[in-house]
This record gives structure tokens, sequence and C-alpha cells, in this order.
């Protein structure tokens, strides 16, 4: 390649890197007056955040994160893949690209429109049903008590519809690599539908589903708007999952405007938004470890010998 | 390259133990079969033709496979021999637009009949693939056992039969001590023979072939025609391939196809040294294809 060709490539590249390194290490200067305040474990296992009496634990704002994302994959990834099997397999040919394309526009649904939507429809509509599954399976743990109009479970039900769309298409993409004898031979040993899908569909393409579902969880993790929007901002940890809770996204989205004049306050946001940032690029890599892992066992499923002309060419 | 063709084509030697031997474990149609010595069905198509879409692939073949026998259908690419093959058991209308009219009759039962369960036909027609096709994340028993699960076969039955089918395919001895590693760490030669021997042991009463060999080395595919020459004491074999020196080594009868027709079929040694038909003494002679 031309010498000055790569070396503008090879800048580029570079600025990437440079970026995220000053990302990570401006965001840890800003926020070192909130640590050297309280300490990083302080910050990071307090249960309880009330700026107005000065106390930063951001215990409350990690699990919520945690909790609402869990519930969006748990709810949302069975469902993304579900209409991704029911697309490629299962589906009419003349339907699938109308299915397609409306599933793909639920990403171009803004949050702040999901969020509205959960606020004045989807909290009052299932209000009711939850405060029914709080009573009647109340010995689950997590569960029970009066049921809260925004808590945990509807912002993890709001990610859930978010995260459908991106992790929908991912495993159409996965589930499409499936070699086509593979099917076949299922098939023929007289497997159903379904049977071919869990005997020869589903073990190919699970590690490649995983990775699917960690870049949902990467999204759930870091989505703002809709769920400050209906998560409750409540300064602690609640015991139940339609307790009120708070997300280290949502915490920053709400305090930044009134946090200027508080030093502390203010590194503590950004502190929050450490955290956030350490937090999906954990998810980040253990989704690339997925993938890697799946095209590895690709590669690996494919037959050993070369094919061996033996007689006429086809 | 694999060896020449023998001599004597439609009078193989045939090993001196038979599939079923009295060490393999008693279930009831394997042990049928070692007492009458044959269980393989008749086919034969009535007016098979084969459509994709509007594109008419194969134009009504008549055509009868005798028990116990190896038919092997050869001609040039694009001859319909696939297809038909497809059209046994049901595969073809698998791909999206296909469909075929006509009988085909397995011991006089129309497997096209309505009230016919599509999934019964392929459990009583195996198939074997032109690429080895084990599950991948499936271990080399789990591969065996794939269909005997889907036909609800479990437990202590269900490895006697995966032991016996491993047997049959002639993998049991290199297998025996590794049945829990994954299917995809053998040989193509061993994928294929596993294969096989996933498809024997839901105990078809026939097995159709689709260039099994094509994608195996000269040994591997030696020892997969000398096992098509065991399997057929139990079984009917329908197998495609492009190598007309396999046809000659394996079948006992041959069927010419071209451009969708069925030109001629007869017994293998005359299809190749005295065929009725110009076209298929110019094919065989290897003047086109």
């Amino acid at each position: 390649m031309d010498t000055p060709v790569r070396r503008i490539l090879t800048g580029v590249a570079a600025l990437i890197l440079v970026i995220i390194a000053f990302f990570l290490i401006r965001l840890y200067i800003e926020a070192r007056p909130v640590f050297s305040a309280y300490g990083a474990t302080h910050f990071v296992f307090d249960n309880a955040w009330l700026p107005s009496k000065n106390l930063y634990g951001a215990w409350p704002l990690i699990a919520g994160t945690l909790i609402t994302s869990a519930i969006a994959l748990i709810i949302g990834v069975p469902i993304a893949v579900a209409a991704a099997l029911f697309v490629t397999e299962l589906c009419p040919r003349p339907l699938r690209a109308t299915l397609t394309i409306l599933v793909d526009l639920l990403a171009a649904v803004p949050s702040v429109v999901y969020g509205l939507w959960a606020v004045f429809f989807l909290i009052p509509k299932i209000k009711p049903a939850e405060q029914w599954f709080s009573d009647t399976f109340s010995f689950l743990p997590f569960v029970g008590g009066q049921v809260a109009g925004p808590n945990y479970f509807i912002a993890g039900l709001l990610l859930a519809t978010m995260i459908i769309p991106i992790v929908s298409a991912i495993s159409r993409e996965v589930l499409a690599t499936v070699p086509q004898e593979h099917k076949e031979a299922a098939l023929a040993l007289g497997a159903t539908r379904w049977e071919m899908i869990r005997l020869a569909v589903l073990p190919y393409s699970r590690a490649g589903i995983s990775g699917a579902a960690m870049l949902g969880l990467g999204r759930a993790l870091g989505e703002t708007i809709a769920v400050t929007l209906v998560i409750g901002n409540s300064a602690h940890l609640g015991s139940t999952i339609f307790s009120q809770g708070y997300t280290l996204a949502a915490v920053i989205a709400n305090e930044f405007g009134e946090a200027a004049s508080n030093p502390v306050h203010r590194a503590s946001l950004i502190a929050a938004g450490l955290v956030l940032f350490l937090l999906t690029l954990v998810v980040n890599f253990i989704a690339r470890f997925y993938v890697t892992r799946a095209e590895k066992k690709m590669l690996g499923g494919a037959p050993v010998a070369e094919p061996v002309a033996t007689g006429a060419a086809a | 390259m694999t060896p020449e063709p023998t001599t004597t084509l439609t009078d193989v030697d045939l090993p001196e133990t038979p599939l079923t031997t009295p060490e393999v474990p008693a279930h009831e149609s394997a042990s049928e079969a070692a007492a009458n010595g044959k269980n393989g069905r008749r086919l034969s198509l009535q007016d098979l033709k084969a459509f994709y879409g509007d594109n008419e692939a194969v134009h009504g073949i008549n055509l009868e496979y005798n028990p116990n026998e190896v038919t092997a259908m050869i001609g040039p690419s694009g001859c319909g021999k696939s297809t038909v093959l497809r059209c046994i058991n049901r595969m073809h209308e698998e791909i999206p637009g296909a469909y075929s009219t006509g009988k085909v009759l397995l011991d006089g039962l129309d497997v096209y009949a309505s009230d016919v369960d599509l999934t019964a036909v392929r459990r009583a027609i195996g198939m074997v693939f032109q690429k080895p096709t084990p599950f991948p994340t499936l271990s080399i028993f789990d591969n065996v056992a794939a269909g005997l699960k889907l036909a609800g076969i479990k437990g202590v039955e269900a490895s006697d039969r995966v032991e016996w089918a491993l047997k049959g395919a002639g993998l049991w001895n290199e297998v025996k001590d590794r049945l829990n590693s994954p299917g995809i760490g053998l040989s193509g030669g061993q994928q294929q023979r596993l294969c096989i021997a996933r498809t024997i042991a839901v105990e078809p009463e026939l097995i159709l072939m689709d260039e099994p060999c094509s994608a195996l080395d000269p040994i591997a595919t030696l020892r997969v025609e000398e096992l098509i020459q065991e399997l057929k004491e139990q079984f009917t074999i329908v197998i495609v391939t492009h190598n007309m020196q396999q046809a000659a080594r394996v079948a006992d009868r041959t069927a010419f196809f071209l451009l969708g027709d069925l030109v001629e079929v007869g017994p293998t040694e005359s299809i190749f040294t005295n065929p009725t038909d110009s076209r298929t003494e110019e094919y065989v002679s290897g003047k086109f294809g």
C-alpha cells in the first residue's frame, strides 16, 4: 500500500485509542475529589445517594443499572431470538422482509418517546398485573409488598423493548450462517422444524447469540433518558423488583445541571460516569470473547478433509 | 486414485460376517433381520416429475429399485439424479418453490399420500449427504443417538443401538474409547461413517446416499464403498454418484439420467459394457459429462 495512505490510516486508528485513553484519564482526574473525600470503596459500595446530605454512595445506582439490564436481557433476548428464528426458519417468504423491517423499526423510535410511552401508557396499564404478581408470588425472593408506579421491572421491560431490534438483527445474521447441510441432516433424520432448530440451528449459533445478547446488554447499561423517566429516582436500593430505584446514567442526566456549584457533587457524577464506562467496557470485552469463540467454532466445525475429485468434475 | 474396478461387477465379494452378528444386542427388527437376512424394501417411482418453481427438472420417471440391492444413479451435472433422490425422502420440497408430482412407493405405500407423516417418511428413508454433517457441539455418541432421540428411543436401548450402528458403520473400534468427545473432532472419512451410523441407527427401510464420497480421500472412499456392500445385506440402497468407477464398483444396478429423463436402467455390468442407448454409451465411455 502507498506509504502516505498507510500513515494516515495508522494515525486515524491510533487516534481512536488515544480518545478512549483520554476519556478514561480525564474522567478519573475529574472524579478524583470524590474518591479522595470518601474513598473509592465507600463511593462504590455505600447504599445512599443523597447529595443534599453530602452522601455519595453509588451502590443503589450500580445495582439499579445491573438489575434493570438483567431484567431487560431475561425478557428481551428470548423474544429477540424467537423473532429471529421465526424470520429465518419458519416465516413464509413474502412476509420475511416486512417483519424484518418492522423489528428493525423498533430501533428507530427515539428513546425519550419510549420513556413517555412508558410513563403515560405502560405504567398505569401494567400496574395491576404487577400488584397481582407481587401478592401471589410474594414467597419468591425480591418479590412482594406494595408495587411502585415507576420501578426496576418497568425500566427493565422498557429496556427489553429497546434491545430487541439489535439482538434480533445480530441473531438473524448468526442464524443465517448455519449451513443448509446441517439443517437438512436433521430433517432427513425425521426431525420436525422445532427439533431441527434445537438439534442443528441453536447449537451452531449459541455462541453468536450470546455475543448478540452482550451487545444488547451494552445498550441496556448505557440507556439514559427512557430509564430516567420510569425508574423512580430513589436514593436507596429498593428491596424488590417492583421498588423504585436509580441507575448510573439516570443520575447523571438528572443531577448534572444542579451539580455545577458543588465540586464534590460534580465529581461524584463524573465518577458515576467512570463506573458506567468501565462496566460497559467489561461487557464489550465479554461480547468480543464470545463472538471470537463463535467464529473459531464455525471454522473448527468445517469438514477436515479437502474435497478430492474422485471422478468427473461437477 | 481409487483402485481399478473389479471385473466381477455384479458378483462382489461380501464380507464373512454379516452386519448383524450374534454379539450385537438384540432389538427386535435387527434380530428379525438377522433371522431372515434381508429386510430391505422395494421402492418404485411412478411418473415422478419434479419442479423448481415453473422449471420442470425431472420429466416423469418410472423406476424400480430392488430390495437389498445397490442402485446407482449416474449422469452429468443437472441431469436430475440428485433431485430424484431428494424426492424419495421428500427433502426436495424443503427448497422454497420446489414440488413434485407422481408416486414414490415404498413397498406399495405412497410416501406422498396425504395421511402419511412427513417425519415418519424421513425416518423410514435414511439419507447420507455429500459432505459429512455431524451435529456441532454433540459428542460422537450423541450424534449417533440424535435420530433415536427424535424417535423417542432412550436409555439402554439407545446405547445398544448406538453401539450396533457404530459397528455397522465400521467405526466402533476407532471411537469406542472416546464416545464422549466431539463428533467434529473426527477425520473427514470417520465423520462420514459417523453420519452413516447415525442414519442406520434408526433402522431405516431404505438408505439414500447423495455422492457420499465426493468430499473424501481415496482411502476413506474405499472404506465407505466396502461399507455400502456390507449394508446392502440389510438395507436397500440408492446412491447418486458422479464417479462412474464408483458406480461400477458398488452398484448392482445402474440408472443413467440425462436432462431430467431416465435414459436407461439395467444391471451395472450391461450398462457399462453393453448399453442399449447410444447416449449411455457415449457417457460411460467418457465422450461427454
